[in-house]
């Protein structure tokens, strides 16, 4: 079997650095990464791709979509989800945060495989990226809580652990979470301060 | 009675509140019916209560936002999320697969699934039009100085496209490549008027100049760097470009088709059938949002929750036309009123007409999308369903036309509809190629 020509497109270098190695790991041939999709219908035809695989949050993908429309004579672009019965494989690149775009004439089988490993990738990308933001957020939380503890410290003259048991009772009391309850405080102090 | 009984859904509790207050015979009498639907068993409850509806960031998603935030959605007993998606193919794919259980569509979006024109075998239709018109072709300022030297009254379509046509044959003859005008998506309204626009003046879309597809939030960056000469896109991204001093205004959409078709909830088919209650239930929801959009007292609260972060993030400034109904065709000039270039639900803004859909049709075929084989009323009354749309405008006691289709482009005046209860004030629908156009700045 011919080695098929992919090109990625993605504007997270991290990702498409990871899918990149992927695909080339299984021996597929990833002929360009393209990071901005600002010109991607002239890098299409230039580099006549038999497969697209594109970030699904990458506006380029309409200008794809009028490629099919205008690309009349030539092989054109076709979304990789058009045999019946793939909708739990479309919703699962969706998921995922992929879509795929084949050369009109390719067998889809042939496909399958490649896509496969673009979507195991963006995938388990996502899965870190996700842990990166609760990390984040929990060290934002943290800060906020650490800040309305302060505050309450001032006002009321309670040492940390007073100050701690208050804001909980509060929160509590409203049915709100600890977090919200201190973020509404810190606001109001900011507001009044 | 005091108070609302329990348990009942908030749309119910809703009802309650709104009618006990004025108990006339009639509002009674709307109150038994509906508690004796919410009650017995063959209800019409909402199937499926939680649902995630996709939208593009312009002004004409105004519909899902506001029934959103001012409780619409609730009191219909539905909990929406809505999602902003980065290009229309998106919607598309995940209302196909389910992960969207619908969303905002350009009107020949259902229109090319149902004719399977994107390959996801999914047909889809609509019930209900989020609007009519919104959108404008602005061209860079360069462009806008070289029309302008050809005639002084650019601002119209007519006068605008002839001096384009001027301009092409000029550059034709000098050997210059051709003008690159970007529009939203393959089946959308702004390419099918764009189209039809240059067409008029005898400017051929496919050779005469390039036509490329560029998402509505990066056409103002795509216009400032040269990489296009124009574009027709809805709003709020014509204003940005305009007050950003990168371009101008040559027309409206409205001044080319009065009251021409833009964007529907467009759900599949599958989904319309397994969930009829919801669908319903949406259809209200939204029946209400646009009501509530068309008083203009309501434009300035529109305007701040629709610049929300999530929503359609641009300055205030930028909403004007939607707004106050004044739009700017370019820095140097007034703002002029253009009353109609959103309209949300009068002139049955709202009702899926199936000679909108035929027309579109007609479109794809005369620019060879789709075969002439196609038989366009059967298609269209396939995938626009007024009979879905009365239903809901019914139990709202809102009037529907009673005809699917009008003739489109006959009317040069504003006409009265027949509808089911009283008449329906409409507005003018005639092309701008059949009629007088008067020019937009008569001082020019």
């Amino acid at each position: 079997m011919p080695k098929l020509n992919i090109l990625l497109v993605d504007n997270d270098p991290g990702r498409s650095a990871i899918v990149k190695q992927a695909l080339e790991d299984a021996g597929h041939n990833v002929i360009a990464k393209l990071n901005d999709d600002a010109n991607l219908s002239k890098n299409v035809l230039a580099l006549q791709p038999d497969i697209i695989i594109i970030d699904m949050d990458a506006p380029g993908r309409d200008t794809l979509e009028q490629m099919r429309e205008i690309n009349r004579d030539q092989a054109r672009p076709i979304i990789l989800f058009s045999a019946p019965n793939d909708q739990r494989f479309m919703q699962e690149a969706i998921r995922a945060g992929v879509s795929a775009y084949m050369l009109d004439g390719l067998n889809q089988t042939q496909i399958m495989p490649i896509v496969e490993v673009a979507i195991a990738r963006f995938r388990e990308f996502q899965a870190l990226r996700k842990e990166l933001d609760d990390t984040k957020s929990k060290l934002a939380d943290r800060k906020i809580i650490e800040k309305a503890k302060g505050l309450i410290m001032a006002r009321k003259g309670l040492d940390e652990d007073g100050a701690y048991q208050l804001l909980r009772k509060n929160a509590m009391s409203q049915n709100k979470r600890l977090i919200d309850m201190a973020r509404i405080l810190v606001s109001v102090e900011d507001l009044l301060g | 009675m005091s108070g609302s009984p329990k348990n009942l859904p908030p749309f119910a509790n809703n009802l309650l509140n709104n009618t006990l207050g004025t108990a006339s015979a009639k509002h009674l009498d709307v109150y038994s019916q509906t508690f004796y639907t919410v009650m017995s068993p063959t209800n019409n409850l909402p199937e499926k209560v939680s649902l995630n509806l996709g939208f593009i960031p312009l002004t004409d998603c105004a519909p899902l936002v506001i029934a959103k935030e001012k409780g619409f959605f609730h009191a219909e007993g539905l909990s929406v999320s809505l999602s902003r998606e980065s290009s229309w193919a998106n919607i598309r794919d995940k209302v196909a697969a389910g992960v969207l259980d619908g969303g905002h569509m350009l009107a020949p979006m259902p229109i090319a699934a149902s004719l399977n024109l994107d390959g996801l075998n999914t047909p889809m239709l609509t019930a209900l039009s989020l609007g009519l018109g919104g959108n404008a072709i602005t061209v860079s300022h360069a462009l806008h100085q070289q029309l302008l030297a050809l005639d002084a009254q650019v601002a119209d379509p007519y006068h605008s496209v002839q001096a384009l046509k001027t301009l092409i044959s000029q550059q034709q003859r000098a050997g210059l490549p051709p003008l690159t005008f970007a529009h939203v998506f393959p089946f959308s309204c702004h390419n099918y008027l764009l189209r039809y626009w240059l067409a008029s003046a005898g400017i051929d879309p496919d050779k005469d100049v390039r036509l490329v597809v560029i998402p509505p939030p990066l056409m103002v960056s795509a216009l400032a760097s040269g990489q296009i000469d124009g574009f027709c896109v809805g709003e709020p991204w014509n204003s940005q470009a305009i007050a950003q001093g990168i371009g101008a205004a040559v027309t409206s959409t409205v001044d080319i088709w009065h009251n021409s078709p833009e964007k529907v909830l467009g759900v599949t088919c599958a989904w319309a059938e397994q969930y009829p209650n919801t669908h319903q239930a949406l259809l209200r929801a939204l029946l209400k949002s646009a009501q509530w959009l068309e008083l203009s007292e309501h434009r300035a609260e529109a305007c701040a929750i629709l610049t929300a972060e999530e929503y359609v993030p641009v300055a205030i400034q930028d909403l004007r036309v939607f707004e106050r109904g004044e739009f700017q065709y370019s820095t140097d000039r007034p703002a002029l009123q253009v009353p109609d270039f959103n309209v949300f639900y009068r002139y049955a803004a709202t009702f899926p007409w199936v000679s909108h859909a035929e027309w579109l049709i007609s479109q794809m075929q005369r620019w060879g999308h789709i075969p002439p084989s196609i038989n366009a009323q059967e298609v269209a009354a396939k995938v626009y369903r007024p009979d879905l749309y009365r239903q809901a405008a019914q139990a709202l006691e809102l009037p529907s036309p009673l005809i699917d289709r009008k003739n489109e482009g006959s009317h040069n005046n504003a006409w009265l509809a027949t509808s089911d209860s009283v008449d329906i004030a409409m507005g003018r629908d005639c092309f701008f190629d059949q009629v007088n156009v008067e020019p937009r700045y008569t001082d020019a």
